[in-house]
Parts: C-alpha cells; structure tokens; sequence
C-alpha cells in the first residue's frame, strides 16, 4: 500500500477550468484546461504577474474553493471525495497575508491539531524556534506582534498540523535576507529529511531558484513549466 | 381619556411641524404621514382588540398571534438577505421564543389565560425577539466581513463550518441580547417603562405595575436569547457550502 502510495503524483489536475469575477459580468481565467502532475517530493516555485491566480490556485488545492470544471486529484483520489477536514490537515496552506486566529501564539500553534483533540508531534517551544522565533514569544498575544514574526507565526501554525504537502504563499515577503534563507533552509530540511511536497509561491526569481526543483510560470489560465 | 383631549394632543405634532418649517427640516411630509397611519393602525388594532377580548375564543387569539409573527418575520428577515429560507428561519425562532415564554406563563398561572394577558404580552415578546433576530443578524454580517480571514485560516487547518463560525456566533448572539440586558440594570433609574406607565396611568397601583414590568423584562432576557440563538443555528450553515468552504453571500 505504502509503496503504491508512493508511486502515485501528489496532485493531478485533470482538464481544470477556474475563472474568477473580474468585473461583474466579466471573468478572469485563472486556470484554462489544466492538466499537469506534481511528484512527491517535490518543491514547485510558482510565479507570475500579480492577479494571475496564484494564491487561487493554492485556495484550490486546500479546497477553500472548488474547480469550475475537471478534477484534481490527490493521492489519486479526487479532492471532492476526500474528507474535506482531514485533507485540508494533510495538504497545509500558508496564506499571502498574515492572520492571526485570536488569543496566544501559543493558542494559534495548537489550534490545529486541538480541533482533533490532539497536540502537536513537536511542542510549542519547537515548533516556534523552527521559524526562528524566541519561545518567550508563545504567551503574547499574537496579534501584538509585527508583520514578519506574524509570517513566521503563520508557518510554525500549518507545521503544527504535520501536513504532508506545503502550500506556501510569498512566506518571506515581510523577512529580513537573513530570516528569509533561514525559512528557505527549513523548508529544505522538512523537504530533505521529511519528504514534504512543497508548492511555494514567490516573486523572488533568486529565492525560486535556490528552493525550486521546478519552477510554473502561471499567466492569463496556462502553466508553463520552466 | 375623551376625544377632544385625543384630539388636543395633536397639538404636540403642530409644534414638530413649525419646528421643521422654521428650520427646514423637510420633516412636515413625513410628520404628517406618520401621524396618520399611526392614528390608523392603532385606532384599528384597539378596535379588533375589544372584538377579540369579547368573543374570548381560542381560533381568534391564534389568528392574532399568527399574524403578529408573520409581521415580525418579515421585518426581521429585510437584514438577512442572502441567507437562503432566512424567513422561515426568522419565523421558527420567533415562534419558538413565544411558545416558550407562553408556556411558562400560562403554565405556571403566572398570569390568566384570557386574551387581555396574551396579546400585549404576546406583542412585547414577538417585537423583541424581532428585534434581536435583527441585531444578531446585522452582528453575524459584520463578523462574517470583518472576520474572512480568521474563518478562512479556521477552515484552512481543518476546523469545521460550526468551529471556524463559532466565536462570530457567540458575538452575535451576545451583541442581540445586550439592549435587553443593559435595560435590566438602568431600568426605573432612567425612564419608566411604557408598560408600566401605561399601567400606573390607567389606575393599577405603582407596586402592582412594577410585578408586572418585572414580569416582562424578566421574560424577556430568555426570549431575545432563545430566538437569537435559535436563529443562530439555523443560519450557520448556509453561511457555508456542505465541504466547509465560506460562501460568498455578502460582498
Ligand atoms: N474571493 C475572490 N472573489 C473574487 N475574485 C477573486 C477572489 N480572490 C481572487 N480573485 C480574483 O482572482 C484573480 C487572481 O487573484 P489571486 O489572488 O489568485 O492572484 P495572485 O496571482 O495571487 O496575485 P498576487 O501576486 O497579487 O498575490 C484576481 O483578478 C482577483 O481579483
Ligand atoms: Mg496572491
């Protein structure tokens, strides 16, 4: 089983049509018949201009919204037959802009795998430091902090899920250089020695190269793979 | 009270419509229409009131209340719009606020079961919960708005429609009750409810209209939240599509 797992893509777009309004009336085509596979293993550097849809095409793959048409399928099976929470724990979204969820951040690292009556593998104090943050940081409110500890905060909340798949939305655009690569570094290390699947969305051509095993260009509904 | 004296009062109307002319308000139109229909209505309602009290027949005290609730609904469900069946909604959660109030105090015999008691009690209960239904659902679209995100980012960690929703919920429901809750504190301090001046005006004892002012403030803290958190668990889930995704019902 594991091993056909194994051998299966992460993600498979079959035929997949998504427009967004552009002006009432008047839509946008975001993905114009899609079809492309992702492997395991995998880091995917996804650029293109802004507005081309893609922090959209994150929102699909962690089902917060849903094809026009053609299916995606993970682990070979289609996203609308997973159990949609369950799935949403496995393929883990980082978003564009920074939000804290009320209370500590203590309170945000633990909400994930608290709605499971669960607690993280690795403990709050870790999973903080992995982003380079201090764990005296972990009973402020997380509100309180600024833009690029929020980034951070952001990250350690969707590891602390133990995701299989990182779907990562311009992560390091409030970093300083040196925070920046050391958030690069990490994802490698979870890619390396955890097998994570990334897709990481950035407007850095230097970062994309660094991270990337693949690089999308995403413009007017077509992927060109680079 | 005779109808010269009635008619006397409107002198309180001539002074607004001065006022407005004077300093050009452009309220005369309005001060007028209103008088009119006000006077209409309730010489209306008085009217069907005394039939019904005299007949004291069960269909008749239904078929009032029936239409008090429709009425109500309606009003309500104007600041629901994009909540699909949010009448129906509105409805079952004034309905329920009534029934319960009324079963507590018919049951209890707290007071008589004679349409004098049941229709202006009735009518204070089915307005405030209309009234909280209103409140909770401006509250609910205004979280819903300023809160995308915090739902999203919920939803996106695996939370479910009913977990990512919950703390807006909980808002709303509070935020419904609150006129309710802050009138219990200043109440008498402040101003005289109508009610119980209505009462002390038409003779009863001030001790007698105070029992039953208590009465309807304290009936009345368990219908605004029972009709808002009914409503509440109605209206969640069409927030949210069946794989617990917002829907973009307010833009
Ligand atoms: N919730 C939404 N409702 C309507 N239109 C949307 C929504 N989200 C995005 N869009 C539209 O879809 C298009 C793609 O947006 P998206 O955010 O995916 O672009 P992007 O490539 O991530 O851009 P950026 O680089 O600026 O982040 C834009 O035209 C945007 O206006
Ligand atoms: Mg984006």
């Amino acid at each position: 089983m594991a091993q056909q797992e194994n051998n299966l893509p992460v993600f498979q777009f079959k035929n997949v049509i998504k427009h967004q309004p552009l002006t009432p009336g008047n839509n946008i085509a975001i993905l114009e018949n899609i079809n492309i596979e992702i492997t395991r293993g995998n880091i995917i550097t996804i650029t293109g201009p802004s507005g081309a849809g893609k922090s959209t095409l994150l929102f699909l793959l962690n089902r917060l919204i849903d094809t026009d048409q053609g299916e995606i399928f993970y682990q070979g099976k289609k996203l609308v037959d997973w159990d949609v929470t369950e799935l949403r724990r496995q393929v883990g979204l980082v978003f564009q802009h920074p939000t804290m969820l009320a209370g500590s951040v203590k309170d945000n690292l633990l909400y994930g795998p608290l709605l499971h009556n669960e607690y993280p593998v690795e403990s709050p104090a870790q999973l903080i430091e992995q982003v380079e943050l201090p764990s005296y940081l972990l009973e402020r409110d997380a509100r309180d902090l600024s833009g690029g500890q929020q980034q951070r905060v952001t990250l350690a909340r969707t590891l602390a899920n133990s995701p299989r798949v990182l779907l990562l939305d311009e992560i390091t655009s409030s970093l300083d250089p040196k925070t920046s690569s050391s958030i690069e570094k990490l994802v490698i290390s979870l890619n390396n020695e955890q097998g994570y699947t990334c897709l990481w969305v950035t407007h850095n051509n230097d970062q994309s190269r660094r991270v990337g095993n693949t690089t999308w260009y995403l413009n007017n509904g077509k992927i060109e793979v680079i | 009270m005779s109808l010269t004296a009635l008619i006397l009062t409107l002198t309180f109307v001539g002074i607004a419509i001065i006022l407005s002319l004077w300093q050009h308000l452009q309220l005369e139109k309005d001060l007028i229409i209103g008088t009119i229909r006000a006077a209409i209505q309730l010489t209306a309602v008085g009217y069907i009131l005394q039939i019904v009290f005299d007949l004291n027949e069960w269909p008749y005290l239904l078929l009032i209340i029936l239409i008090m609730l429709l009425v109500a609904a309606q009003n309500a469900a104007r600041r629901g719009k994009g909540i699909n069946n949010i009448f129906i909604k509105i409805l079952i959660s004034i309905a329920a606020a009534e029934i319960i109030a009324m079963a507590i105090l018919l049951g209890f015999h707290i007071v008589d079961s004679t349409p004098r008691f049941i229709i202006p009690l009735s009518g204070m209960v089915i307005g405030n919960a209309m009234i909280s239904c209103g409140l909770f659902l401006n509250r609910l679209f205004q979280e819903i708005r300023s809160k995308k995100d915090v739902i999203n980012v919920a939803l996106s960690l695996g939370a479910t429609s009913k977990q990512a929703i919950n703390s807006a919920l909980r808002n709303s429901v509070r935020a419904s009750t609150i006129p309710v809750i802050d009138g219990l504190k200043t109440v008498g301090l402040v101003q005289l409810p109508g009610m119980m001046t209505g009462l002390i005006i038409g003779g009863t004892s001030p001790i007698e209209a105070v029992r039953y002012q208590l009465l309807i403030l304290f009936s009345l803290t368990a219908v605004t939240t029972i009709s808002s958190m009914i409503l509440a668990f109605l209206t969640y889930p069409s927030i949210f599509t069946e794989a617990h995704q917002l829907k973009q019902i307010i833009k």
